[in-house]
């Protein structure tokens, strides 16, 4: 049973002027801006944005200063915003073969047309701290290297494809509805498409150790990393008034198709795939994804289950940092009312024990 | 006489370039212009949602990745013409600036002058593109297997 508290306004009122004050920080210490987080936080901002689920950079940049740092409030911050604006419209799907990459990388073939191109990545560097960095020092322009006329790469993943050595994906079916958790309840066995859009906007954190318990044995999917891209993709989508596919902006997205055990099932064996897709420049969240994906399609491929990562409702039911962080930090909020029963119902239990056992081992806790 | 479908794609090359162009750009690109006559909004400029979607596998059936903020506006011109604009973020002002560039370069008498306007957004464009492909390219690698001999 709920039972309202009353009072505690001006308490309230004071502990979020505190919060303001506090989050301010030193005054002598410069104000970060919001431009500030968005151009050298930007994989926070990334993060912010995929888990929030909603793309808007800057709106991702001030939530994480509203939310001094702390991830989740951020999403929380970002997921509240976009409820108050109505919804235009599903998009055209990213063609992410167009994307102009500034990453790309490929861990089952050395030489794959449009070869390996590390971009911005931490990946081979010594994770030492930089103390120029903190000396403010500015760093030495980036190499450049004449670039081929045309930047989109091929993917990687067709070339399995060619020789049938690898499953193909599903194709679209023309008139069937996308599942939007946005729009209705997840009901479970929860198709692909639905387990994609929780994966996406899942806790990364949550779909990392889910898809490293994988790796550890609980649910092996033997993975390889096929292809990881990193860039930017044009958005489009189709306005009723207008009948053609309008551009809206590049978007900057990180993809990762894992090739994973075979499967045969009565047909010549095959690779079979995991897919992950985050925007922003998300590596660890688009493989960890991929990886989830796969392993939540082991009773597809008739594999034996029980992993937790095999377990689509425990899975969806708990990826998603707002939902989790809602129901356990609840548990701070008055519960005086609740407690009480609980602490009455003690009580009587205890008096009818000490009534039962009177004579015999009174005192004695059993 | 173009077909429809060329003169199509040419917009949709126009609307493009505005996606990507800062609102002091588009502003810019306006005041080139220098459209005297008036211009009313048919819809005024809005902030919404448009949910993006990717594919299962990168080709496969499409499934809802996550929402993007999009700002869109109608505007119509005393020559008749309408203009639309859907922009990714939330300015609505750039949104306007957009649209009425789409109008204008519906009308015969302003197409060019729209596009000579667009001209150094195109440019600034392709030489940011052309930048960032050529300190991409200075990260590519050989990756060398090596034989370890232990047979």
């Amino acid at each position: 049973m709920y039972v309202a508290v009353k009072g505690g306004e001006a308490a309230i009122e004071n502990a979020h002027r505190l919060l303001a004050h506090v989050r301010r920080g030193d005054l002598g210490v410069i104000d970060l801006s919001v431009a500030q987080i968005g151009e050298q936080l930007a994989l926070l901002v990334a993060r912010v944005m995929t888990e929030g689920s909603c793309y808007d950079p800057e709106l991702a940049a001030l939530a994480i200063k509203q939310a001094r740092g702390d991830v989740v409030e951020a999403v929380f911050l970002v997921r509240a915003c976009r409820t108050t604006l109505q919804r235009f419209g599903y998009a055209e799907p990213f063609d992410t073969g167009a994307m102009r990459a500034k990453r790309r990388v490929s861990a089952i073939f050395k030489d794959v047309p449009g070869g390996q191109v590390l971009g911005p990545t931490f990946d081979y560097t010594h994770r030492l701290l930089d103390f120029t960095l903190a000396a403010g020092l500015p760093p030495p322009p980036p190499a450049e290297a004449a670039a081929r006329p045309d930047e989109t790469v091929p993917r990687v993943m067709p070339l399995l494809g060619e020789e049938a050595l690898i499953e193909p994906n599903p194709p679209e079916r023309p008139g069937a509805t996308v599942p939007d958790l946005t729009r209705e309840p997840v009901a479970f066995p929860a198709e692909r498409a639905l387990r994609l859009q929780a994966l996406a906007r899942g806790d990364e954190g949550f779909v990392l150790a889910i898809g490293y318990s994988t790796q550890r044995g609980f649910g092996r999917t033997h993975p390889f990393a096929g292809e990881i891209r990193y860039g930017d993709v044009m958005l489009e989508f189709m306005p009723e008034e207008l009948g053609f596919l309008v551009p809206l902006g590049r978007m900057s997205l990180t993809e990762c198709e894992m090739v994973n055990q075979f499967a045969g099932g009565g047909r010549a064996p095959q690779f079979t795939r995991g897919y992950g897709l985050a925007f922003g420049q998300s590596e660890r969240k688009a493989m960890a994804m991929a990886l989830v994906d796969r392993s939540l399609r082991a009773a597809e491929f008739g594999e034996e289950t029980g992993a937790p990562a095999q377990d689509g409702e425990f899975v969806l039911s708990h990826c998603d940092s707002l939902q989790a962080t809602g129901f356990v930090e609840h548990l701070k909020l008055p519960h005086y009312v609740d407690f009480q029963a609980e602490l009455g119902l003690l009580r009587k239990l205890r008096a009818e024990s000490a009534d039962a056992s009177e004579g015999k081992d009174v005192g004695e806790m059993s | 006489m173009p077909d429809r479908d060329s003169t199509q794609e040419h917009r949709r090359r126009v609307m493009a370039v505005c996606a990507e162009a800062t609102r002091p750009e588009l502003e810019a690109a306006l005041r080139c212009v220098n459209y005297p006559g008036t211009v009313t909004d048919l819809r005024r400029p809005e902030t919404g949602l448009v949910m993006t979607r990717g594919r299962i596998g990168g080709d496969g059936a499409p499934f809802n990745l996550g929402e993007a903020t999009v700002t869109r506006a109608t505007v119509r011109l005393a020559d008749d013409a309408t203009g639309f604009a859907y922009l990714l973020g939330r300015d609505l002002e750039r949104a306007r600036a957009a649209a009425t560039l789409d109008a204008l370069w519906q009308l015969a008498d302003w197409r060019e002058a729209v596009e000579r306007a667009l001209v150094p957004v195109g440019e600034r464009l392709e030489a940011e593109r052309a930048l960032s492909a050529r300190q991409t390219a200075a990260t590519r690698v050989d990756f060398f297997t090596l034989v370890r001999g232990e047979d």
